[in-house]
């Protein structure tokens, strides 16, 4: 089963980058009034079951994927085998 | 004097690149220094004191430090400083002990996005551990610091946790803070005291010639502490 992680700097978290982006932004002439810079996992998970594939990644995020203590994550799960995410 | 000389384990990652100044350091200050690869399951027998050193551990994909701690070697050190032998990690080294959970906090990208590579004066908090035996109270270090990744970071109920328990022993001076970090953390310590890790690199501090051998202070009471260990072993 194909999943998708999403990592982002939690809220209050100094986000430099997101700043930087924001700021290169405005550059271009769009009116944003923020960017925040996350990260973005492609995980395919060896199993059908969605119940188990969510606990699994799950896991992954607390053990690995993200660091608790200043990101979250959210999971995604694509059932179509052939679905990109998009 | 023939002082007898503690054998420092110095864990070499892929991508650590700080390591043979700090076995060089620490030869200097009266150690044995060992380079340990990280395949190793063991410590080498006798190890007074382990060094995690600067550098860009398997490329500091996903976050600084995330991967190194998967490393073989962790498990021991973790025993070793679970049973109170003093570990050290330097730069990418407190990096990879804060992510391995062996010290509190967080190491997030600088303030500045910039990397920033210079001298920056430090102020000693805690002269009651292992590895500022030798400094004074409040006394001020200059200690060159080299990182992308430097802002200290804990929530407001850890950070008033680590004021509380003393574990804050080393800040940027007031108004030097170079990335960041919160409360001008430079280093910390776990809350037995045994485990410390900091940004700036003494292992470039010991030698006139660069300028400061402020960095002997913090290298040379871990050598103290590992030669006291020693004795206890004989």
């Amino acid at each position: 089963m194909r999943a998708t992680v999403l990592v982002r700097p939690k809220p209050g978290i100094l986000d430099p980058q997101g700043q930087a982006v924001e700021s290169s932004l405005r550059h271009l002439g769009f009116d944003v009034g923020g960017a925040r810079v996350g990260r973005l996992v492609d995980v395919e998970v060896a199993t059908e079951d969605r119940a188990d594939a969510i606990e699994q990644l799950n896991r992954m995020c607390e053990q690995l994927l993200a660091n608790p203590l200043i990101e979250s994550y959210a999971i995604q799960l694509h059932p179509d085998p052939a679905g990109s995410g998009a | 004097m023939n002082e007898p000389r503690p054998l420092i384990a110095v864990v070499v990652f892929p991508g650590s690149n700080d390591d043979r100044d700090a076995q060089l350091a620490l030869e200097r200050l009266g150690a044995t220094a060992r380079r340990v690869w990280h395949t190793e399951r063991e410590l080498p027998e006798a190890t007074a004191a382990v060094v995690f050193p600067g550098g860009f551990s398997f490329g500091d994909y996903l976050r600084c430090g995330a991967i190194a701690r998967f490393s073989p070697v962790l498990k021991s050190v973790t025993a070793f400083a679970a049973e109170g032998g003093p570990v050290l990690g330097i730069c990418n080294g407190f990096q990879v002990l804060t992510e391995a959970g062996l010290l509190p906090g967080a190491l997030r990208p600088n303030a500045s996005l910039s990397f920033v590579c210079r001298d920056v004066p430090l102020t000693v908090t805690r002269t009651d551990t292992p590895f500022t035996s030798r400094c004074s109270d409040g006394q001020t270090l200059t200690i060159p610091i080299k990182h992308g990744e430097g802002c200290w970071f804990a929530d407001d109920g850890l950070l008033a946790h680590l004021e509380s328990t003393g574990q804050i022993a080393l800040r940027y001076a007031p108004g030097a803070n170079p990335n960041g970090a919160l409360a001008d953390v430079a280093g910390v310590t776990n809350e037995a005291r045994n485990v410390f890790g900091l940004m700036p690199h003494p292992e470039h501090a010991v030698d006139p010639l660069l300028g400061s051998t402020d960095g002997a202070l913090i290298l040379g009471s871990l050598v103290d502490t590992a030669r006291l260990s020693l004795a206890a072993f004989v």
